[in-house]
């Protein structure tokens, strides 16, 4: 897999705009955003109301994924183009949601709507309509997704990405600094993981870096041992999932999974060992 | 007993400085972005830490509005928006304050 199978730029979506075989979707989680403007002819996916399952942390299952990709138009045999705000953190999220239920025909927009907007490239606030479809999905390809009892398990013996800020990895922070302070986890990161923010795969203005910068951030600036499996986490698991994409999808690492869990997670298990302060 | 709300996501809330800030002990920074007098409603503040590492970002609001939740300490301030058009400020946060920031571009 190449970069061009899984990332496509602002030009190559233009040029598809209205293609029957082409599906964009923006996620979002403010999906406000989506409603001020959006790509012409792109639906939306909200990250938690049709992601999440309504009463129990975890993802809609097989079932629900099937029933959203249905009545939102989408076929097993369209390219789907995921893109969003926050430097597409959801786009990732949803990227790797698709690629879990085994969507393979997926792309990222590169720079998502960020790039898009500082570009003054066209946004619409025309809603299309999509007919109905019957989508089937595969069961959750767990070699993508790790649990909590899997981290645990891989402290010391896995790579661990901690993709948060330095002030989040280190405990000053319980939360990305646009947010608000309030969660009651207890701050701190899990031993042996390393400190990689996300932001250090993206550009300005947000497409990723090339794929040497990329091999260099995380084999030679953080020592990352290629030969061994990973995980990535972050608070919730949507920055972990641009690093996955990173990670598994541009550089081509085979064995690496995203945590969904995260720090929301795992910060609020009782009696797992935490560090606190810069890595050791 | 009811359960406790899950905690929002990472990503960036509704942009603009509409929902209140109860600062409490939090260092905030906000502000608002002009050009001409006019809102910026197109672009994104990011709030940058020593040696320009990248520490957050939001969308502007209608009203050209921001806001961050920041450790307290020295910060970058950094407008993006579209025709090329950037700003940057040097921010101080500290806690339980409100740092204000006008950017006309």
């Amino acid at each position: 897999m190449s970069r061009s199978d899984v990332l496509v730029d602002a030009d190559w979506v233009e040029a598809r705009i209205g293609d029957p075989g082409v599906v964009l979707v923006e996620v979002d989680e403010d999906t406000s955003a989506y409603d001020k403007g959006h790509i012409p002819s792109a639906i939306k996916i909200d990250w938690k109301k049709d992601l999440q399952d309504p009463v129990r942390r975890d993802f809609v299952d097989k079932t629900g994924f099937e029933n959203l990709l249905s009545e939102r138009g989408i076929s097993n045999d369209d390219t789907v183009v995921l893109y969003g705000g926050n430097n597409n953190w959801f786009a990732a999220y949803a990227y790797w949601y698709f690629r879990l239920y085994g969507h393979d025909k997926v792309v990222l927009l590169d720079g998502g709507r960020k790039k898009w907007e500082l570009d003054s490239r066209e946004l619409t606030k025309d809603v299309p309509e999509r007919p109905r479809t019957s989508y089937t999905a595969t069961e959750q390809d767990a070699s993508l997704r790790a649990l909590r009892d899997e981290v645990v398990a891989a402290i010391g013996k896995r790579n661990l990405v901690d993709v948060r800020s330095p002030d989040e990895f280190t405990g000053r922070l319980l939360a990305p600094a646009h947010l608000p302070q309030e969660q009651a986890q207890r701050p701190g990161h899990i031993p042996t993981a390393r400190n990689v923010p996300w932001s250090k795969a993206a550009n300005e203005d947000g497409t990723f870096r090339s794929d040497d910068e990329l091999r260099s951030l995380y084999q030679d600036e953080a020592a990352l041992d290629f030969g061994r499996d990973t995980i990535a986490y972050c608070r919730i698991g949507e920055r972990s999932a641009h690093t996955w994409f990173v990670l598994h999808e541009l550089l081509g690492l085979p064995n690496v999974k995203n945590y969904d869990g995260s720090w929301t997670e795992y910060g609020s298990l009782v009696g797992v060992p935490i560090e606190l302060g810069e890595a050791r | 007993m009811s359960a406790a709300p899950l905690p929002d996501g990472c990503g960036a809330p509704a942009g603009g400085v509409s929902v209140s800030a109860a600062t409490g002990t939090q260092a905030v920074v906000e502000g608002r972005v002009t050009r001409e007098g006019v809102p910026v409603g197109t672009g994104y503040a990011r709030l940058l830490g020593t040696g320009d590492e990248f520490v957050a970002e939001v969308p502007l609001g209608d009203d050209g509005g921001f806001r961050f939740f920041a450790a307290p300490g020295s910060w970058t301030l950094r407008v993006l928006a579209p025709n090329g058009l950037r700003a940057e400020r040097s921010v101080q946060a500290d806690n339980g304050q409100v740092t204000t920031v006008e950017v006309a571009l």
